[in-house]
Parts: C-alpha cells; sequence; structure tokens
C-alpha cells in the first residue's frame, strides 16, 4: 500500500494486507495520535488495510509552549 | 466494529469511551459533548457574543464550527504572526473558513505593526513560544474589551489541558494549577472571561471532528514547537493513555473535581493601569508593552550600527 504521512509529507510503500493498527505501530504512532484516512474515509485502528490502497496518515497531535 | 448509538459501521473508535460512531452520530456526539461542557461550566449564554480565537488549526476551527452550529453569536479573532509561510496559511484558512460561512473575523497582522513573532524573538532573545504567549493575552484581552466582548473561547482541547497540568505538577506550579481551569472569570474590569470549551474533547476527536465537517485546517505544525516541553509532556501522556485508555480524561477531570477546589490563587493587590496601553498591570508597564518597547530599543540600536550616521 501507498502511504502519505503528515505533516512531514513522507511517502512510505508496505507490502500486503495489514490491519491499520498494525500499520500505525510499525510507522511509529501510538493509538489515538493520528488519523488513517483512505479516500474520504477515516478508517478505524481495527480495520484491514488492502496492499493496493492509497493511505493518509495525519498526525493530530500540536502545540507549541516551551 | 459498529456504532454505539445507531449501529451502522463505525468509522472512528473511541477506546476511552470504549465506543465507536459512525460519521454522522460522531458529530452528533462531539457536539453535544460541547454543548455540555459549556452548560455544565457556565462558560457563556446564547445571548452573549463571543469572541472565538481562532489560528487556522484544527482545534479553533472546530470550536468556531461548533459554536454556530448550536446558534450561539460568535466572531472570530485571528492573530497573523508573522512566522513565514505557516503564518500565511494559516491566516489563508483562517480567513477562507470564514468567508464561506459569511462569519465575522478581525485579523491583526503582527508582522505589519512590527511585531513579528520571529523578529521579536530573534531580538530580545526571549522564546517564540514566550513572546506569541504575551501577543496573545494582550489582543484577546484588549479587542474583546474594544468590541464589546465578554467573552473569549479558545480551542484549547483536553490533550492541551492534561500535557498543562502534567507540566505545572511536575514543577508543582502551586499558582498556576490554582488558576486552571476551564472557565477563567475576569480579575479586572478590563479583562474578559476566557473559556476551553472543549476541554474534555481529545485533540484526536477535534481532528476527527474537523475531517467529517470538511473543514480546511492548517495540518502543518508551528515551526517553533519542535522541542517544546509540552510536546513532551504529551508524548508521555499518550503513551499511558495506550495503555490505560480514558487516563487523560480521568487526570483533568479529577484535577478539576476533587485537587483544584482545595487551591486558592494568591491574592494581589488591585493592579494599576498601564502607561503605554492602559491595560490592567502591577508595574508602570504591562508585559506587552515591555516587550514592545524592547524590541522597538533593540531594533533601532540593530539599525543604528548597520548604518551609522
Amino acid at each position: 500500500m501507498h502511504i502519505t504521512i503528515l505533516p512531514q509529507r513522507k511517502n512510505v510503500e508496505i507490502a500486503g494486507r495489514k490491519r491499520a493498527a498494525d500499520v500505525l505501530r510499525q510507522l511509529g504512532f501510538l493509538p489515538g495520535t493520528a488519523m488513517v484516512i483512505r479516500g474520504d474515509e477515516l478508517v478505524t485502528e481495527g480495520s484491514m488495510l488492502e496492499a493496493d490502497d492509497v493511505v493518509e496518515i495525519r498526525s493530530v497531535i500540536s502545540g507549541g509552549v516551551r | 466494529m459498529k456504532c454505539t448509538r445507531c449501529k451502522a459501521p463505525a468509522e472512528v473508535e473511541l477506546r476511552q469511551h470504549n465506543s465507536g460512531f459512525c460519521r454522522s452520530c460522531f458529530i452528533f456526539y462531539f457536539q453535544r459533548q460541547v454543548e455540555r461542557a459549556i452548560a455544565k461550566e457556565h462558560m457563556f449564554a446564547t445571548d452573549e457574543p463571543v469572541l472565538v480565537a481562532v489560528s487556522g488549526g484544527k482545534d479553533s476551527l472546530a470550536l468556531w464550527d461548533v459554536l454556530i452550529t448550536l446558534g450561539y453569536q460568535t466572531s472570530g479573532l485571528h492573530l497573523s504572526l508573522g512566522i513565514g509561510a505557516y503564518s500565511d496559511v494559516s491566516t489563508a484558512k483562517t480567513v477562507a473558513f470564514a468567508e464561506a460561512r459569511g462569519l465575522p473575523l478581525i485579523v491583526v497582522p503582527l508582522a505589519e505593526e512590527g511585531l513579528a513573532v520571529p523578529e521579536i524573538a530573534s531580538l530580545t532573545r526571549r522564546p517564540a513560544c514566550s513572546a506569541c504567549g504575551t501577543m496573545k493575552r494582550h489582543y484577546f484581552d484588549q479587542l474583546a474589551i474594544d468590541r464589546g466582548f465578554p467573552v473569549v473561547a479558545t480551542g484549547h482541547n483536553l490533550d492541551d489541558e492534561a500535557a498543562r497540568l502534567l507540566g505545572n505538577v511536575l514543577h508543582w506550579q502551586m499558582e498556576h494549577l490554582a488558576r486552571q481551569r476551564p472557565v477563567l472569570e475576569p480579575t479586572h474590569e478590563r479583562f474578559v472571561r476566557k473559556v476551553k470549551p472543549l476541554f474534555r474533547t481529545s485533540e484526536y476527536e477535534t481532528a476527527v471532528y474537523s475531517f467529517f465537517r470538511g473543514i480546511d485546517y492548517i495540518v502543518d505544525e508551528c515551526p517553533n514547537a519542535a522541542g517544546a516541553s509540552q510536546l513532551l509532556y504529551k508524548d508521555m501522556l499518550n503513551r499511558l493513555e495506550a495503555a490505560s485508555p480514558g487516563s487523560k480524561l480521568t487526570f483533568v477531570q479529577e484535577f478539576l473535581h476533587k485537587a483544584r477546589p482545595a487551591l486558592t490563587p494568591a491574592t494581589a493587590s488591585a493592579p494599576q493601569t498601564c502607561e503605554g496601553c492602559g491595560m490592567p498591570t502591577y508595574g508602570t508597564l504591562c508585559g506587552f508593552c515591555r516587550l514592545v518597547r524592547e524590541t522597538e530599543s533593540r531594533r533601532e540600536r540593530r539599525l543604528a550600527r548597520v548604518s551609522p550616521p
């Protein structure tokens, strides 16, 4: 599957069919810190992503204050 | 996974609530969460004009969207911080949001006033986040007072509040802890009420709401945020949340319910009036005016060095 990670605009290819939670873990995201978007739908972490899916993983973490 | 409300396929899972929602039920749930927070904490009434501080990010635009959906009288206030392309995009997205919905929006272009945050930080050698905070606190109060708004609403979410609480606890900032609450009543006639209607909704929930509502927000992070302590605290809390869902909500709610009432803010003497801007201060000049004067003074000295008479 082809994955674009935002806001870094980084592109990643992952082979095979995988659960969204496993893809997030493989890419270093903790649960609840990124949205998995396929087309115009949001994917739950328990859903399967297919090998030919085009997916966006969008971080939800923001904040400054030193 | 099925939607907890209507049993349709769920599009979002909320582990902290042990529930899932389809798109329309999530939007209903999120708006109800905000509506309940406003009512329970007595943030503002339907006939009070609310000034919504909007950055162009997911939280503040989601907040504004909910408030107009719930029928509140709102105007937006956007500080264009002068942080290069990041601020240009933030301002463009905020303006586009307001124009598409016919909403009143006040834009303060700080760079045009010689107060771009990176320049202030560079000239005064203060952290950019510190200069940014001083700007926001000043303009939020001053513009709200000048334009007749009794209340300013900000998009601080549960993760912001949990990270702030953790930082305050780690350093036992008793005065800050005493003032950490979703509603901050004014302590002077030139201050207004500050409210955080999203304090019970997580960062993930505000992002999902914005996505479902088709809100075009800035996804990029402020370039000054890298290395910020708040991000470290958020990471620690997210690790805790992953192991024990609901920890962040419990941490903030139980603090507000059990600990904060036992804390008393220090009583200070009545503030004076700032000689520069007329806002309250405990010195001759308020923090904002001191920062502006220091910036102007250092800018003049720098110019004098570059082009001597």
